[in-house]
Order: C-alpha cells, then sequence, then structure tokens
C-alpha cells in the first residue's frame, strides 16, 4: 500500500511537470494579453501531430522534431494573435476572444480531424517503451527525459522573463498595460511574442502528450479544461502557481486513481470548486478574483 | 407678410414634426403588434403547410434552442455572467424524466407531468451551483461553469443509474409517427413562446434593470442598492430551471440520453454563439441566432455525415461573427435603419454637453473621477 502511495506521488510529480509546460503557456498568455486561450488544448494535440508526422514521415527523433516543431507551433501562434486576437475590443471582449479561439480550436480540430481520421494514435520511440529502476521503481524513460524537458523549458521561460529586456517589457505588461505603453513598450508586439511563446511550448506538451497517450483530435477537450481548472488552481496569470497546481493536481489524481480510476477526474474538477470556496484567488493569485 | 409667412411655415413645420413623431409612435406600435399576431398565425399554421416530419423536425429543434437560448440570455445575457454551463440544466432535466420515469413506471402521456420535476431539478442544481460560481467574475467564473460541467458529464458516466455510456431511454409514447412530431412542435412552441414572455417581462421589470446595472458596473449597482447576489442567483435558477425542463421535452422528443449528448460541451458553445450573433441581452436576438443556426447546423450535419466540415464551417461562422458583426445582427441592423432614416444627422440630440454646460458643480467631481478611469477601468478590465 505504501509502496502504492509513494508510487502514485512519483507518478503525479512527473505527468505534473508535463502539465506545468502546457499551463505555464496558458496562464503566461493570460497575464499578457487578459484572454483564456481555449485552443491551447487542440493546440497541444497539433503538436502532437505534428511530432507524429516528423517521426512516421521522415524518421526523426520526438526529441529532434522538437526544434521543427517548436519555431513551426510559435509562428501559429503569432499568426493567431495577429489575425484575429488583436482585433477585438469592447465591453464583451472576455467572451468574444473566449468564441474566437473557441473558434480557432474547432477549426484546427475539423482540419486534424480531415487529414488524420479520428483513430487514436500514438507516438513511439525506443524509450517510449523502457524503463529504468530508481529508487525502487520501474519509471518509464519518457517520462523522465519528459520531465526533465518541462524543467528546461519552464526554466527557459523563466530566464526569459526575469533577465531579459524583453522579459521585463512582458512583466510590465501584465502589470499594468496603459503604464507599459507609456513607458514606451510595444505592447503590440509583446502581446504578439508572448501569445507565440505561449503556444510553442505545446509543441513540447503536445510530444511528450502524445508518447505518454493515446490522442486523437477529439482529445483537445479533455486536456484544456484540466488546464484551466489548474491555472485559475494556481492563481490566473501566476506563472509559480501554475507550476505548483500542476503537480498538486496530478498527484491528487494519481493517488485517488489507485482506490478509483473513473472518479479520478472528478477529484480533479471537485478540488478546484473546493479551493475556490475557500480561496477564490487561487492558491497564488495576486487580485481577489471576485475584482475581476 | 413674409415674417408671417416664415412664423406660419416654422409652426407648420413644428407641428409636422410633432405629429410625425406621434404618429409614427403609434403606426409602429401598430405594425409591431400587426407582425407578431403574422408571426403567431404563421407559427401555429406552420405544420399545416409544412407536414412532413423532415421539416417539423427542423423547427422543432429550432423552437427548443429559442426556448433555452432565450432562458440563457435572462441569466447570461442581461448579467454579462456568460455561461458555459447551461447544458448541466438541460441534461439533468433530460436525465430526471428519464430515471423518475424509469423507477416510476410512468407510462404515456403522463410522463409530461414529470416535467415540472424536471425544472424544479434544475433550480435545485443552481442554487449551489450559482452560490459557488457567482462569487467570482469574468473568466473565472466562466471556466467554473466549464469545471462544474465536466464534473456532471462525468458524473452522467460513472453513476450506476444514470446508465452509464448507455444512457436512459424514454418511456414510450403511445402517439402513432404521423401526429408525434405536430404535437411536439406544438409543445416546444409553447416552452418557446412562454419563455420569450418571461423573457420580456423580466427585462421590463425592475428586476431586469438591476441585472443589467449589475452588467454595466456591478460594484456601483451594489452600492446603488441592488443585492446583487441575490438578484444574480434568482436569475441563474429561474434559467436553470427553464432550461432544465426543455431539457425534459428535448428527451421525450428524441426518446434517448447519453453522457456525451445530454452534457454536451457542442450545445454552451452553440448557445452563447446564437447570442452573439443576434446581439447579446436583446429578446428577439437571441431568437433569430437560435432560429438561423440550429437549422443550419442540423442541415450540415446531415449534408456532410462525417461531421469535420460541419465543424470548420460552424468555426469559420464563428470567425465571421465575431469580427464582422460583434455586436450582433439586431443591434448593428438597427443601427442601420437609423443611420438611413436620419441620414447622417444624429436622431438624438446627445444630452451630454448640455448637462454639463447646466450643471458644473455636478460634472466635476464626476470629470474627477473620469479622468483616471482611463486606466482605472482599464486595469479593472484587466484583471
Amino acid at each position: 500500500m505504501a509502496q502504492e502511495i509513494y508510487r502514485a506521488i512519483v507518478d503525479g510529480i512527473l505527468t505534473g511537470g508535463v502539465y506545468a509546460l502546457m499551463a505555464v503557456g496558458l496562464t503566461l498568455i493570460f497575464g499578457v494579453l487578459d484572454i483564456i486561450n481555449i485552443a491551447q488544448g487542440v493546440l497541444v494535440i497539433l503538436g502532437a501531430y505534428l511530432s507524429y508526422e516528423l517521426s512516421v514521415r521522415f524518421h526523426i527523433d520526438l526529441f529532434v522534431g522538437l526544434l521543427v516543431t517548436v519555431p513551426a507551433m510559435f509562428v501559429i501562434g503569432v499568426v493567431i494573435q495577429w489575425a484575429f486576437i488583436r482585433r477585438l475590443r469592447g465591453r464583451e471582449r472576455t467572451s468574444m476572444t473566449l468564441l474566437v479561439t473557441y473558434a480557432v480550436a474547432l477549426i484546427i480540430e475539423g482540419i486534424l480531424y480531415e487529414i488524420f481520421g479520428p483513430n487514436p494514435k500514438t507516438l513511439n520511440a525506443s524509450y517510449v517503451q523502457s524503463s529504468v529502476h530508481i529508487f525502487g521503481f520501474y519509471l518509464s524513460d519518457i517520462y523522465l527525459y519528459g520531465f526533465a524537458l518541462a524543467v528546461l523549458m519552464v526554466a527557459g521561460i523563466y530566464l526569459l522573463l526575469y533577465r531579459t529586456t524583453f522579459g521585463r517589457s512582458v512583466r510590465a505588461t501584465m502589470q499594468d498595460e496603459t503604464a507599459a505603453r507609456l513607458v514606451g513598450i510595444d505592447v503590440n508586439r509583446v502581446a504578439a511574442v508572448t501569445f507565440g511563446v505561449g503556444v510553442a511550448v505545446t509543441a513540447a506538451g503536445g510530444m511528450m502528450f502524445g508518447a505518454t497517450n493515446a490522442f486523437n483530435p477529439n482529445s483537445g477537450y479533455d486536456l484544456i479544461s484540466r488546464l484551466l481548472a489548474i491555472i485559475i488552481l494556481g492563481g490566473l496569470g501566476s506563472i509559480g502557481g501554475a507550476l505548483a497546481a500542476s503537480v498538486f493536481m496530478l498527484t491528487v489524481e494519481s493517488l485517488v486513481d489507485i482506490w478509483s480510476p473513473e472518479w479520478a477526474i472528478v477529484v480533479f474538477y471537485a478540488a478546484l470548486v473546493i479551493v475556490l470556496v475557500i480561496r477564490p484567488t487561487g492558491f497564488f493569485g495576486r487580485q481577489p478574483a471576485r475584482a475581476q | 407678410m413674409k415674417a408671417d409667412q416664415m412664423k406660419a411655415g416654422t409652426v407648420k413645420a413644428e407641428e409636422a414634426l410633432v405629429g410625425t413623431t406621434a404618429t409614427s409612435v403609434s403606426r409602429q406600435r401598430a405594425a409591431a403588434g400587426l407582425a407578431l399576431i403574422v408571426l403567431a398565425v404563421a407559427a401555429i399554421a406552420f405544420p399545416l403547410v409544412f407536414s412532413s416530419p423532415v421539416v417539423t423536425n427542423y423547427a422543432i429543434y429550432a423552437l427548443i434552442f429559442v426556448a433555452v437560448v432565450s432562458a440563457w440570455n435572462v441569466f447570461s445575457g442581461f448579467s454579462g455572467y456568460i455561461s458555459l454551463g447551461h447544458a448541466v440544466f438541460f441534461g439533468s432535466g433530460a436525465y430526471t424524466v428519464g430515471i423518475a420515469a424509469r423507477d416510476w413506471h410512468i407510462n404515456g402521456v403522463a410522463v409530461f407531468g414529470l416535467l415540472p420535476l424536471a425544472a424544479a431539478v434544475g433550480a435545485v442544481i443552481a442554487v449551489p451551483f450559482g452560490l459557488v460560481a457567482l462569487r467570482v467574475r469574468r473568466h473565472t467564473f466562466i471556466v467554473i461553469t466549464i469545471a462544474v460541467f465536466f464534473i456532471f458529464q462525468l458524473m452522467a458516466f460513472n453513476f450506476s443509474f444514470t446508465g452509464g455510456t448507455v444512457g436512459v431511454a424514454a418511456p414510450f409514447l403511445p402517439w402513432s409517427p404521423t401526429t408525434f412530431n405536430d404535437r411536439f412542435y406544438y409543445i416546444t412552441l409553447g416552452c418557446a413562446a412562454a419563455m420569450i414572455v418571461i423573457a420580456v417581462l423580466i427585462r421590463r421589470s425592475r428586476f431586469g434593470l438591476q441585472l443589467r446595472a449589475i452588467r454595466d458596473d456591478e460594484d456601483r449597482a451594489r452600492g446603488l442598492g441592488v443585492h446583487a447576489m441575490r438578484v444574480k442567483l434568482t436569475a441563474f435558477v429561474l434559467s436553470g430551471a427553464v432550461t432544465a425542463l426543455v431539457g425534459g421535452v428535448w428527451f421525450l422528443y428524441l426518446t434517448q440520453v447519453e453522457p456525451p449528448s445530454g452534457f454536451d460541451p457542442l450545445f454552451d458553445l452553440t448557445l452563447v454563439l446564437m447570442a452573439f450573433l443576434g446581439g447579446l441581452g436583446t429578446i428577439t436576438g437571441p431568437i433569430i441566432g437560435a432560429l438561423i443556426i440550429e437549422p443550419g447546423q442540423l442541415y450540415l450535419t446531415i449534408r456532410f455525415t462525417n461531421g469535420y466540415l460541419s465543424e470548420i464551417l460552424l468555426g469559420a461562422l464563428f470567425l465571421l461573427i465575431v469580427l464582422f458583426v460583434p455586436r450582433g445582427l439586431v443591434p448593428t441592423a438597427g443601427e442601420w435603419i437609423r443611420r438611413l432614416r436620419t441620414r447622417g444627422r444624429p436622431a438624438v440630440v446627445p444630452v451630454a454637453p448640455s448637462t454639463a454646460v447646466a450643471a458644473p458643480p455636478r460634472v466635476l467631481p464626476e470629470a474627477g473621477r473620469q479622468a483616471p478611469p482611463g486606466e482605472a477601468p482599464a486595469r479593472e478590465a484587466k484583471r
């Protein structure tokens, strides 16, 4: 029993790392652009399909393929922001951005269905099957590599935000857009690049998701609802919060999974509702969600 | 002589002006009344003219959505809290009727007696749902409604009394296939008409005004004495109860409910799309949206059976609406008509400048407050 619980905690932390990667992108986009990108889930799946194509058709290793898919997803993100999101203004902006990103999700999902069909696919590589024996557990190599990748990329985003001039202007925009504009920050450029970065991480998230789960174009919904729960729980716009919440949620889920796999996902959403009843800001929310 | 003529001319012009406004208002009222009567007759005569069950099927779905989107609009459109969780009520209503009929062995036409129960269940679910979700605003509210929606869908999958993935079948209605659709047409027409009347009454009432005050500025509304939570929750419960009742009707018509059809994420987005297409918060807008989108969507899914192309088209439609008619057809069309009538002259003389001159001391603090809002509301809007 104890062994099972340790095991669940380790699993939760490792998968939590991968979710953290996707959630950081989402919460970053929220912080800067004040929108929730519903398309994030399906973009992860798009990233998985890109990796799938590269590995099946061109026999490029999954991790090497990221050198292609990450920049590609960055460009897709910038284009989406430029074409649709930039234009939205006015009182109903909150709901309109939801609609627009949802529409983008529907279109991408439809196109993926047209190309790949509804049959589930998985990503394959030598390290997807193999495992190592550490601390008395057998851990799948892909989880370890994925966790390392997630840590690296989150660290990269952290450095970008806290050690570069661009990061400084991103944080300024997150704090107060008007003031950022006043001191000469090109807010539109910041918004475009942030959206690009937020979407680019889905390439890595998608590769990891595809290597550890079977996916079809419809898998994006399940993902986006979990990611939304995570970023709200962590506190919207808080990057540290997103990291903590992903690890917390996935650990809770994998612990409940020991007793009842069917109810594990319900616990996920129930945890969100309970936490918000007690603390409407989430774990690390700066402003009360009430004032939003 | 000349002056007299001129005077007479101006008087005449004034009379004419007053006259036209008075007669045009009464004429407009008469025209609106006539249009309503024509619409009602057309709606009642519809299945007599188009007796084909294929056509009435389209009409029944359209009316179901007219009723539901009007109910959604009374809460979300008036209060500005966009709910993406109304499928919770719709599915719960369907399941309530199905499970009650199955366990209490109710058969035949008596199952319609279960519809009030569905509405009651919808209301009972809406109270705790609303008490939790309505504590937060904007994005967080929307996401909580999505989370609650997923909890309900997963419960429908996992509980034994909901029949799991198989779902629940409706009791058999002893109606012949030739009258089945016609009867459901009138039932759904009744639901839709009743909900529209409720929506109109609410919009004209003090309660409706309070809801719209909350939409415009909740904190200020609260400061002016609106019991925001009570008002929001009342609208949410009412909206949920009606949605659940219509969900029950939908279930009896379709005769089957499964977790993914009863609790369908696309359902909520379709409601939002309908309301946005027509005009959020107006009475006619969502109705027009439902009448356009639901038959269109049905046609596309029937025409392209694999469903993927219809999904792409639906997404493209979403984008076109949001980017080109962001305020909805009804407000946009209203503005065009006004512009055509007045030919560029403002229809109503703007009031703001004259009050600014008339009552400077009252305006000054206003202006003082208005100046920082350039930043402050931007911050409010941002978080």
